[in-house]
């Protein structure tokens, strides 16, 4: 579908202060139609306000961010999965009402829903295969269950690029599949590129096209083969940190913070 | 005698105000419930009532201080938009201080004891005309903001991260919220009272919510529950003598209970999701004990 690799995303010398620390100098990256850039790196390196950034409710100090070559500023064709909330038991709201929120929940005014719009829901929730439970309370969902919906929320409005904030996060490992599954079809199926904030690479090493490592006060981008060595860690924590390859997977022994672990860190 | 009271003009009046009150309260009552704001409620309240005793002792109508009152600690809440712990405490601080300025003003006051018992408990029965119309304004006034701002609100109380990148203002929503709660609550406090304000804005959309998973239907049912409350209560305390409230009070919390016993009692297929196929944590987790197996 998208033969023409377009730029959809680009971040321009992108600088984040707060106060008096600086996360990020000059941080500039591009993303092609279709492609899984995984964004790596210990608490406390601005992931989760990058992801800000290009969803454009948070102001870097200097530096241009544009997605389709426009900035964004409110609506762009962004999809956003946030980090894992839990939705109370009792609460009003069916999988399908969520999947909605995320087509016209930012909407003025009172509208039934046109039969164009119920397709397009159903055609999300189908998706991520959500229809068995599309009538079901949400609060009443598994961790995973509500997990796919959000997946669904994020495509019905059917973004230019995906923003997931460890999406995987608190999932067992079939669900994490699961997941990853649906992010790698979207991509394949729509060259909708994913920008994929994590702890953990492994789950989503077979599917990561580059890593953009966030160190405290660094950064790094390449392929994971690149980035995620030896070398290339121990110049950005500048410390030695050994990276192990185990059976297939990543393990990075001795930064400040081994980031290898789950950490389930506090969210605002 | 109660088919004579029927027929007085006061009683029509009152069950108007009653009417109007309820509707408002049963709707806004549904993004309380669900922003988990119940004790802001209480200190919107409770401001209420410290406006309309420093009214009072102004001298002027207690209806405009009372407005007046939960209106700058609506907008105070909103602008702060504070959550959780945080939130309850700077509340629980801020209530504390408001109703001991209430106290003293009161005590200021020289017809102390009716009108007190008449903010704190309610007093349906002596609304007027002037005051009917008033509060019909107020009332369209809420009912148009919720309608205008329906589904951003709805989004930026259960979803607000989602919500804020798909450019809902949440800050401004939040203000809008807590300036109808402000309204309605000053409303309600008129038939209901001070310390029984929760009953309406609370109860209805607390007993809705275990009844239905529509956001819509929840918000008609909380409206309904309210609205059979507060006309119920009347009309019973038009038959004996007990304070209306108690009847209000009673009836909405009758309808929680029953709600929480229909919502315990139900087949589990209701509100449960249905599910054909077995739990894909075990199904997968069988066939494929490592998905990264492979990789590299």
């Amino acid at each position: 579908m998208s033969s023409r690799r377009d730029k959809v995303v680009s971040v321009q010398d992108l600088t984040l202060r707060f106060g008096e620390r600086t996360l990020w100098e000059d941080l500039s990256f591009e993303l092609d139609s279709g492609e899984f850039l995984a964004v790596l790196g210990p608490n406390g390196t601005g992931k989760t306000s990058l992801l800000r950034i290009l969803l454009g409710v948070l102001k870097p100090n200097s530096g241009r961010v544009e997605v389709q070559g426009r900035p964004p500023k409110c609506c762009a064709a962004i999809g956003y999965i946030p980090q894992q909330r839990i939705f109370d038991r009792d609460l009003s709201l069916r999988a399908r009402d969520l999947v909605r929120l995320g087509l016209d929940g930012h909407k003025w005014g009172v509208s039934t829903l046109s039969r164009a719009r119920q397709e397009r829901i159903d055609l999300a929730l189908a998706e991520v295969g959500a229809s068995d439970y599309a009538e079901a309370g949400i609060g009443r969902l598994s961790g995973g269950e509500q997990q796919r919906l959000r997946v669904a929320q994020a495509l019905v409005s059917d973004p230019a690029v995906l923003l997931a904030d460890e999406p995987l996060l608190s999932l067992d490992l079939s669900y994490q599949r699961v997941i990853t599954e649906l992010l790698d079809a979207r991509r394949r199926q729509h060259g909708t590129p994913i920008l994929f904030v994590t702890h953990d690479i492994n789950p989503i090493l077979p599917l990561v096209d580059r890593v953009l490592y966030l160190a405290p006060g660094r950064w790094a981008i390449g392929t994971a083969d690149e980035v995620l060595t030896t070398e290339t860690l121990s110049s950005l924590y500048e410390t030695e940190v050994d990276v192990l390859r185990v059976r297939g997977r990543v393990v990075v022994v001795g930064t400040p913070e081994d980031h290898n672990v789950h950490h389930v860190h506090e969210h605002h | 005698m109660f088919t004579q009271l029927l027929a007085q003009h006061f009683v029509h009046t009152a069950l108007l105000a009653g009417a109007i009150v309820a509707v408002i309260s049963g709707a806004i009552g549904i993004f309380v419930v669900m922003r988990g704001a119940s004790f802001a409620v209480h200190a919107i309240s409770e401001l209420g009532f410290t406006g309309a005793a420093a009214a009072l002792v102004a001298g002027i109508d207690p209806v405009i201080g009372m407005i007046g009152g939960s209106l700058s600690i609506g907008f105070v809440l909103g602008i702060l938009s504070l959550r959780g712990r945080e939130r309850d405490s700077a509340i629980g601080a801020v209530l504390a201080f408001g109703l001991g300025l209430g106290v003293l003003l009161l005590s200021l006051y020289q017809g102390y004891a009716t009108e007190a018992t008449n903010l704190l408990f309610g007093s349906i029965v002596g609304v007027s005309d002037s005051q009917l119309r008033n509060l019909a304004i107020v009332a369209l006034i809420v009912l148009a903001g919720l309608a205008v701002a329906f589904r951003p609100l709805l989004f930026s109380s259960i979803d607000p991260e989602v919500a804020e990148s798909r450019g809902v203002p949440l800050r401004t929503l939040s203000i809008v919220i807590f300036l109808l709660i402000a309204l309605t609550t000053a409303e309600a406090i008129q038939v209901v009272g001070v310390l029984l304000v929760l009953t309406l804005v609370i109860t209805p959309a607390a007993a809705a919510q275990r009844l239905t998973g529509r956001p819509g239907m929840a918000l008609l049912l909380s409206v309904a529950i309210a609205l059979v409350s507060t006309e119920g209560g009347i009309l019973l305390s038009l038959e004996k003598p007990w304070p209306t409230s108690f009847f209000i009070a009673t009836i909405s919390f009758s309808a929680y209970l029953i709600a929480r016993v229909i919502d315990a009692t139900r087949p589990a297929t209701a509100r449960e999701p249905r599910r054909k196929r077995t739990e894909p944590e075990q199904a997968l987790q069988a066939s494929s004990p490592d998905l990264t197996e492979g990789a590299q």
